[in-house]
């Protein structure tokens, strides 16, 4: 898997947040009926439940996140993400469910700093003051649909499109500016 | 003449001196300075040239509403026109120009305008155009295009940085004067989510230059003593030099933050363009003072009263020595105070009404100022200033009492609250006839999503003009001089002349007099909706702020009607124009779009590919090697790839994954062929028609395992195709055990096609792909050079073809192997453009070429791709009604021209005889026509009506003044019996 390269390869910018693509990340597609025994149970050992409305649970450097009322998306090390998911499928058996490693195609970025809210304000039709740790957007960023959450203390995580990854990293970049400060 | 006074100056501060120039000409202000009051500091009275009759204009007013000083800001890049000389705040090194004048702002030859005013009435354009269409585009665009206009847009890129942001709150108040500022402390004591934005730099409105006590306190006090409060309420934020610019379905609110405007330069964005989602929006923007209409209204130095006194007060300004005040209120007797306490001269005030008995009058009056009541102006006089005022008595016809000599005039018609956000969407209007104006209406709001009220009003846009009266409607307590009722007046004198009304102005930005308002009504305009289209009144950038009302009144009194039977034209945003880069905000240059990018991107740009645009992607059209053309770089991809071997990056086509126990089912419903049916391991193409039958999209499908399905879809076709999915799904078959992932970007996808395609892939190494382990039409996983792959045996150019499935973070690695490989075996990359003329030269369709909405499958010749057996698939029943089984359909044939020559695509053949229109009838059109350097000649595919009966028929299509001649041919013009892709 050494060949396997990020969209933009780790790119960053520093203006008044810190705005980063996070390399390769894995991640997988779950869509059942999240009240399923055999979802809660495939989870367990890997110290994840399924989230509640638009949550996000973290455990061993994992995430999983409700992305709707019949999916889920789980965030993983990119090496393990086909493994998890043929343990999933594995797990399912007959149970109606689909589970499929999309590790490639999206990019995972990181904005940080203490004015990152500010960066997103300008791109995302958010109310940021209100919005949860740990609770996962999915919206728009100017015009093309991402998705995001705060992962930690002046952390969001935010993902989209692999193919609109230089887009989104230059929306992010000319947002994130110094002078480009809104408070 | 206008000047400094040697102190005061509530918003300057003196100690800072800044520099600029007007015209070329060096001139001084100070730091809080506008650009308005600095010019006027600097005596320069004259400010520009209107926009029809190019007559001298200068200042109106202090704010917003100013119609006449706009002037050309900046240089080159930064060259921005009709700016607000009243809206800029002075900086250092700002650079500002006049505009409409020419050859100088002192001498227009433009203002010949003038003198043949009664060649320009009302209507003039609509008059003059209606001669001919020809007249229009040779004579009169080009003259009126140089002639009329004000500023000239910059030619360069603007350098600078625009933005926009998202807002949310419970309470947006619009307008930091008295009542926006304790309506904003109200809703935030109370806990509210507060966002109070203020246009201009300074909080507090009009009242620190109005005068009177709130709460005991002066306005200034009692402004810092808010402004200290609500800095402490974290839930409130204040916003200054942000216009609230309108207000739009469902109470959004755009506004507009100049947040460098004053320090340009400083790396900060130049404007902010925000969205505001409120729960409830105060409109607290206040009122504006109305002119009054009188001969020579409009020469410099005739300015609305409260302006007068604004830059006397704010900024240390004396606009005359002799100020004479005009008005029907005594409101504008502050104006006059004013010009007394700094010690200027006042030698008349003249009032429209009769019997002037108001505490104001009587404190003027005092101070051995002459007040003349019940007079007029007849006229003024001066043209490129004021020198004077012709006094008449205000029931007459403008028979001259006396002349005054002065250098300003202070006119004040009353006041128009600005109604602007309360009416955007919808909230109804009252007709005061005792304080004449226009107020908001409370039992009919602006209403939003659940049928309450979506906007409040308060203070001077409430229709409350004094400060005991706004305080009062916020629970506080004011005092202030009382006022005697206003006389409305709307023509001065009341009996005024022809001539007179000639140069009374009612919009001064686009020049629109009451003669003109006037004449309308008398051809007939009775709406002011039209009369506003027919004369112009209130269409400029000013949006008539100062003029609508006025207007409306002439063109109510002409009708013989009332005010309020005439009623307003509609309000639209922006209440203010807003730049363009705001709108634009980030979508520039790179950012104009999102621009989608496969893994394999930056290889092609190396090659210095030529791409086209499918969808957000930019796809390689082809790969011109040095000092080749495009076409002859397609021809050399084709025949390389039917020789050797080509490849091509296919991985924008879209992929969609359907799994679960009833998904056969599905896709027989989604497909017009059966898809249930396919072997795990094999791959089919397929159809996809809309609910009328049409054809939609097409695609391979692969059968992956017993319950789960690859679709292929065409790459503009991959998120339109998996909505649609979803969509039966969700609202149709809900109870169906379907899930669907779109993977579309999951993979990067390579195809690898030609003769020596196998060689190519056993050079990678990995797999077994012999005909025997890997056959046409099927597929297979494995790795390839040591990469994870899924091979499908599916070709759309005929040849022995691969498309190579891998995980689109490995899609460059594995590019650059196959590229590597496909060396030794004369490999090189195609675009486009040999994909599709290969799939023309198959007779293979194009979606988007062969279909266009109106075409079903059968029209295409596809037939055995409909499933005979299945009951029933989206656009069955459509396909089954009498038109769409009409033996005389247009149907796909193949075209080859009699000469070799290529067919202009979309060229129509000629029938017999003309239609209704007097056009020539026609029987059928070229849906995709190409060189086919395989065949070296024209080849084309058609719509012929019944085309496959017709073979060997000639048809004409003639193409400028050109005839092409084309025989009709079956469509697969290479390898009929698809031997090559199946080796």
């Amino acid at each position: 898997m050494s060949e396997a390269v990020s969209a933009l390869k780790g790119e960053s910018h520093t203006g008044f947040a810190t705005v980063a693509e996070a390399g390769l990340t894995g991640m997988v597609t779950i869509r059942a009926d999240l009240g399923s025994k055999t979802l809660a149970d495939a989870l367990g050992p890997m110290g994840l439940s399924v989230p509640g409305l638009r949550g996000v649970v973290a455990a061993d450097g994992r995430s999983l996140a409700w992305m709707s009322p019949d999916e889920l998306m789980l965030f993983c090390g990119y090496d393990e993400a086909p493994k998890i998911a043929a343990d999933l499928t594995a797990a399912f058996g007959g149970e109606h469910s689909l589970v499929v490693n999309v590790s490639d195609m999206r990019s995972l970025f990181v904005v940080s700093g203490a004015k990152g809210d500010e960066v997103l304000m300008k791109l995302c039709p958010v109310d940021m003051a209100t919005l949860p740790q740990m609770e996962m957007r999915r919206t728009r960023a100017a015009q093309t649909g991402v998705a995001f959450w705060r992962s930690g203390p002046g952390e969001i995580r935010l993902i989209c499109f692999r193919s609109v990854a230089g887009y989104m990293m230059g929306l992010l970049e000319v947002s994130s500016r110094r002078g480009g400060e809104i408070f | 003449m206008s000047t400094r006074l040697a102190t005061g100056g509530r918003l300057i501060d003196r100690s800072k001196s800044l520099t600029f120039t007007f015209d070329g000409k060096p001139m001084r202000g100070f730091q809080g300075d506008t650009l308005a009051a600095a010019l006027l500091a600097g005596g320069q009275v004259l400010l520009g040239r209107s926009f029809k009759y190019h007559r001298p204009r200068g200042l109106l007013a202090s704010g917003a509403e100013e119609p006449n000083a706009l002037v050309n800001l900046g240089r080159n890049a930064r060259q921005e026109p009709d700016q607000r000389v009243t809206m800029t705040e002075l900086f250092d090194g700002l650079e500002a120009s006049s505009q409409n004048r020419w050859p100088s702002l002192a001498f227009d030859i433009g203002a010949i305008n003038d003198k043949l005013y009664k060649m320009f009435p009302a209507g003039f354009y609509y008059k003059t155009f209606m001669i001919s269409l020809g007249a229009w585009a040779k004579v009169f665009e080009p003259v009126i295009r140089r002639a009329a206009g004000l500023g000239n847009a910059a030619k360069e890129a603007d350098p600078d940085r625009y933005e926009q942001a998202y807002a949310f709150c419970d309470v947006l108040v619009a307008g930091g004067g008295v009542a926006g500022l304790a309506a904003a402390l109200s809703e935030g004591r109370a806990g509210k989510r507060v966002i109070l934005m203020e246009m201009t730099a300074h909080w507090g409105g009009r009242a620190p230059v109005d005068g009177g006590l709130i709460d005991g306190l002066s306005p200034d006090d009692w402004i810092a003593k808010t402004l200290a409060e609500l800095r402490t309420l974290p839930n409130v934020r204040l916003m200054e030099r942000t216009m609230v610019a309108g207000m739009h379905l469902h109470g959004s609110i755009i506004a507009y933050e100049r947040v460098a405007d004053h320090t340009p330069g400083d790396g900060r964005p130049r404007h902010r363009l925000w969205r505001v989602r409120p729960g409830i929006t105060i409109n607290a923007a206040g009122a504006t003072e109305r002119p009054l209409a009188f001969a020579g209204n409009d020469v410099p130095g005739v300015m609305l009263a409260s302006a007068v006194r604004d830059y006397i007060v704010n900024w240390a300004v004396s606009p005359g020595d002799r100020v004479v005040v005009v008005a029907n209120n005594d409101d504008a007797y502050r104006t006059a105070l004013a010009v007394l306490d700094a010690g200027l001269s006042v030698p008349a005030v003249i009032d429209a009404r009769d019997n002037v008995t108001g505490v104001l009058p009587m404190q003027v009056k005092a101070r051995g100022v002459r007040i003349l009541e019940g007079r007029g102006i007849a006229r003024v006089l001066g043209r490129t200033g004021v020198t004077g005022v012709a006094i008449c008595a205000q029931a007459g016809e403008g028979g001259v009492i006396e002349t005054l000599p002065c250098d300003c005039v202070a006119m004040s018609g009353g006041w128009s609250p600005n109604v602007h956000l309360w009416s955007h969407v919808g909230g109804k209007l009252s007709w005061d006839a005792d304080a004449a104006l226009f107020r908001p209406d409370a039992t009919r709001p602006p209403t939003g999503r659940d049928g309450g009220p979506i906007a409040a009003s308060v203070g001077a846009a409430n229709g409350l003009l004094t400060l005991d009266a706004i305080a009062a409607e916020a629970g506080m307590s004011a005092e202030v001089e009382p006022e005697a009722p206003l006389a409305p007046v709307w023509i001065m004198p009341a009996g005024a002349t022809q001539a007179l009304r000639y140069k009374s102005f009612l919009d001064f930005q686009n020049d629109v007099k009451v003669s003109d308002v006037e004449l309308a009504a008398r051809e007939g305009y009775t709406s002011v909706e039209h009369t506003k289209r027919y004369t112009t009144l209130g269409m400029a950038s000013d949006q008539g702020k100062s003029s609508n009302i006025n207007g409306l009144a002439i063109l109510s009194d002409a009708l013989g009607q009332t005010i309020p039977e005439t009623g307003t034209t509609t309000f639209r945003p922006p209440y203010n124009p807003i730049s363009f880069g705001a709108m634009a905000g980030e979508a520039r240059g790179e950012l104009f779009q999102p621009r989608r990018r496969t893994a394999m991107q930056d290889w092609h740009e190396a090659q210095h590919y030529h791409w086209e645009p499918v969808g957000f992607w930019r796809r390689p059209y082809c790969y011109p090697k040095a000092g080749e053309s495009h076409r002859d770089a397609v021809n050399r991809e084709i025949v390389n790839t039917r020789t050797n071997v080509g490849v091509l990056d296919a991985s924008t086509l879209g992929k969609i994954l359907v799994k679960g126990p009833d998904a056969g089912k599905f896709l027989d419903m989604m497909y017009t062929n059966m898809m249930s049916t396919l072997p795990v391991g094999k791959c089919r193409y397929g159809l996809m028609c809309n609910e009328n039958g049409f054809l939609s999209d097409d695609g391979v499908v692969v059968r992956l395992s017993e319950d789960s399905w690859l679709c292929h879809t065409t790459s503009g076709g991959a998120d339109r195709i998996h909505a649609h999915m979803e969509d039966w799904l969700q609202c149709e078959w809900w109870d169906w055990k379907v899930w669907t992932a779109n993977l579309t970007e999951q993979y990067a996808q390579i195809a690898v096609v030609g003769p020596k395609a196998r060689k190519v892939l056993e050079a990678l190494g990995g797999m077994d792909v012999s005909k025997a382990a890997l056959p046409f039409m099927g597929w297979a996983e494995g790795t390839l050079a040591g990469l994870p792959v899924r091979v499908y045996r599916i070709s759309f150019s005929g040849e022995l073809s691969y498309e190579i499935a891998v995980p689109a973070n490995m899609g460059a690695a594995l590019w650059d192997k196959v590229i590597a490989a496909g060396k030794a075996f004369g490999m090189m990359p195609y675009g486009t453009e040999a994909l599709h003329v290969m799939r023309a030269e198959k007779g293979f369709i194009m979606i988007g070429d062969e279909t266009d909405g109106t075409v079903i499958p059968q029209d295409l010749g596809l037939g055995w791709a409909i499933s005979k057996k299945k009951a029933d698939y989206i656009g069955k029943r459509a396909q089954q009604r009498s038109f769409m089984v009409a033996p005389d359909r247009w149907q796909l044939v193949g075209l080859e021209t009699l000469d070799g020559s290529v067919l202009p695509d979309g060229a129509y053949a000629t029938a017999e005889g003309f239609n209704a229109n007097g056009q020539r009838n026609t029987q059928g059109r070229v849906t995709s026509s190409y060189y086919s350097p395989t065949l070296k000649k024209g080849i084309a595919m058609g719509l012929v009506p019944n085309g496959p009966a017709r073979m060997g028929e000639v048809l004409e299509f003639p193409a400028g003044d050109k005839l092409f001649r084309a025989r009709i041919v079956d469509p697969c013009f290479y390898d009929k019996e698809g031997e090559k892709s199946d080796v």
